[in-house]
């Protein structure tokens, strides 16, 4: 009982990671209709800024404060992905009005390329560390009820507290700010967004500088986790059926299918993958989202799809 | 002033209804394939046939068959490597199991057990469409990478899913020259391409197209949307799985798993949208393009840093190549979204009326 309990909460805990991931594709999707499959780049570069910005700022400015490197680090790296958006809706997006969803993927996979090449050689590619003073030693729950109680890494609980915290800021932010509004005006229809004047250009460089900013903080928790490497943007394509199970247009959605898919890939690694041969975390969450998508094909919370003629 | 259809009058519906209709197509295109079967092996070195030209013939089919699935039927796949894979592993398997088996029959059926992998995972596009059914297939993808990593029967009990197949030869001659490869190649691709063409003019064809531009409306008039997506996902994998038996048996000859990454299915998936999506000279102009960009790139950037007076290093080439490989695939989505091969149309439009503007 006490292991399946510690492999439930390290698989939610985990599950919470990929919708902090799973989040920034929904805004974007939400907003412009544009699956980003650049998420994951953006994951990465954002990360590497952080790490090497936290790295340079107290060697340029000579001090040797910790949290005002990295506090100074954090405001570069936003600053950065702010520029990241407003270059993207300038020179792709915007020339991209009208085209066809899988031409749109397909930009963003261009940009994804762009982004990894172009952050590599700005900041290197080797392995770096983000320290951001997340605890590392692991804690012990209820060891009054068990023997030996569950083991959770502290990490992962303010990872997850932090992910809780950002979700609940950006529905506020989408419920009751003017800008939130328009969002989910732009989102519902572009063209009676327009008429009633509000600037699509805007609105997607906001979108994607939000994207940006989830992106920053994903990267800031997977990296000092994992270390920042070029292997962090592979964490998109776990997120990706997170976002797909969730449904494409839903916040919630991100959330739930994150948890149920980070719950699902541990316990039927553990359970199940001993017995077939191991490693099939790789593969669960496609094939469970396969069987969702039949019955729902819509994903468990988005909008359901209707065909006219 | 050559390229001219006055005077060229059908007398026969046999005339009306050819692949080329325009006798200086059907001039070039004969001319083209004897310069490809005859010339080139004449001219190109080895450098070029196992860096270029082999990859190029393989990849287009494979784009080809890619094509009919997403530019003519409208279903976005991103499990065309695991189809490669399928065909690749099946063909091995046939090859090892079975005692003096034809290397062109074990490759063929590599192509069936593609096929049946293909309509396996077709069926979920009966219910999800569009981007939903793009990440649907990614899980043929990751599935299929980690049945041939994990499960050993597939792979004939080898360590890490590497295999290798070796002493191929057809009908009694041996596949070993780099020219004996190409000229293998370059037959299936042929043969390949003008069944591929002719399909897309048949009846079949139509009903793909039709359940591509609106499947509703399309079932309405009588189209069986199961039937068309389904046999679409059938003559797909199979093109697509007899190339991934041709990537490992004469590309590669000892191959894993990792050479039928996501990765591939990305490149291929590039290759038509940049070649032109529901064209078959597309799938040609978009291969050629995306193997021989990097190869360009990797010669050219020293060349430009030698210049300039800048020594660059390997890793800063392969990062610089990742960022003009990015920059120009959205470059070419922006200034041509229907592709290469609208381009190409719309010059040979414009040769016809030369030197007239209208």
């Amino acid at each position: 009982m006490g292991f399946f309990l510690e492999t439930l909460l390290g698989g939610l805990m985990t599950g919470m990671l990929y919708s902090l991931v799973a989040l920034g594709f929904v805004l974007i999707f939400k907003a412009s209709g544009v699956f980003n499959f650049a998420q994951g780049a953006m994951v990465l570069l954002a990360a590497l800024a952080m790490a090497r910005f936290s790295e340079w700022f107290p060697q340029w400015l000579g001090f040797d404060n910790k949290l005002l490197g990295n506090v100074l680090a954090f405001v570069a790296a936003l600053a950065m992905m702010v520029v990241v958006a407003w270059l993207v809706e300038k020179l792709v997006l915007g020339k991209l009005v009208n085209q066809e969803g899988i031409t749109l993927l397909m930009a963003t996979l261009g940009i994804a390329y762009f982004m990894d090449g172009a952050g590599q050689t700005l900041f290197g590619s080797d392995i770096y560390k983000i320290d951001v003073g997340l605890p590392k030693d692991p804690l012990f729950l209820f060891d009054k009820v068990f023997e030996g109680g569950v083991l959770v890494n502290k990490e992962d609980l303010y990872a997850a507290a932090i992910a809780a915290t950002l979700v609940a800021l950006l529905s506020l932010f989408f419920q009751k700010t003017a800008t939130g509004r328009a969002l989910r005006a732009v989102a519902d229809d572009h063209q009676a967004a327009q008429s009633i004047g509000i600037p699509l250009n805007r609105i997607w460089v906001i979108v994607w500088s939000v994207a940006g900013f989830v992106a920053l903080v994903a990267g800031i928790i997977w990296g000092s986790k994992l270390g920042v490497q070029f292997s962090l943007s592979l964490v998109a394509l776990k997120a990706l059926p997170v976002v797909i199970l969730g449904g494409l247009t839903s916040v919630p959605g991100a959330i739930i299918g994150g948890l149920i898919i980070g719950m699902g890939e541990k316990l039927s690694e553990v359970y199940i993958g001993s017995q077939i041969g191991g490693g099939i975390e790789i593969w669960f969450g496609y094939v469970l989202v396969l069987f969702v998508l039949l019955v729902r094909p819509q994903g468990l919370f988005g909008e359901k799809i209707i065909d006219r003629v | 002033m050559l390229y001219r259809e006055n005077g060229q009058f059908k007398t026969s519906y046999q005339a009306d209804q050819q692949v080329f209709p325009i006798a200086q197509d059907r001039i070039g295109i004969w001319l083209l394939v004897a310069f490809a079967a005859i010339g080139v092996p004449l001219l190109a070195d080895e450098y070029l046939f196992r860096a270029i030209l082999i990859p190029f013939l393989i990849l287009s089919l494979a784009a080809l068959g890619l094509n009919i699935l997403v530019g003519y039927c409208g279903q976005i796949s991103l499990g065309t490597g695991a189809f490669m894979a399928v065909g690749a592993y099946a063909a091995y398997n046939f090859m090892v199991r079975i005692d003096g088996m034809p290397v062109l029959a074990a490759l063929l059926l590599g192509g069936v057990c593609a096929t049946v992998v293909g309509v396996l995972f077709g069926i979920p596009s009966l219910r999800i469409k569009g981007l939903y059914l793009a990440v649907a297939t990614l899980a043929a993808q990751f599935f299929v990478d980690w049945a041939f990593l994990r499960i050993k029967w597939f792979t004939n009990n080898s360590s890490s899913g590497s295999v290798s197949v070796a002493n191929l030869n057809v009908f009694g001659i041996p596949i070993d020259t780099p020219q004996a490869k190409y000229l293998f190649c370059l037959g299936f691709l042929v043969v390949f391409a003008l069944a591929a063409k002719n399909l897309v003019r048949s009846h079949i064809g139509r009903e793909w197209m039709a359940i591509r531009d609106m499947d509703v409306a399309a079932s309405v008039i009588g189209i069986r949307p199961v039937y068309a997506k389904l046999s679409a996902f059938a003559v797909s994998s199979f093109i697509v799985g007899v190339a991934g038996a041709l990537w490992g048996f004469v590309h590669l000859g000892s191959w894993e798993p990792a050479a039928f990454s996501i990765d591939r299915s990305f490149q291929l998936l590039f290759m038509i949208i940049i070649g032109g999506l529901g064209s078959i000279m597309g799938s040609f102009f978009g291969a050629a393009f995306i193997v021989m960009l990097p190869v360009f790139l990797n010669q050219v950037l020293p060349l430009l840093g030698g210049m300039v007076g800048v020594n660059i290093d390997t890793a800063t080439i392969a990062h610089t190549e990742l960022m003009i490989f990015g920059a120009l695939i959205v470059f070419f989505l922006i200034v041509e979204p229907h592709g290469l091969a609208r381009l190409w149309s719309i010059g040979k439009e414009k040769l016809r009326l030369w030197p007239f503007p209208h």
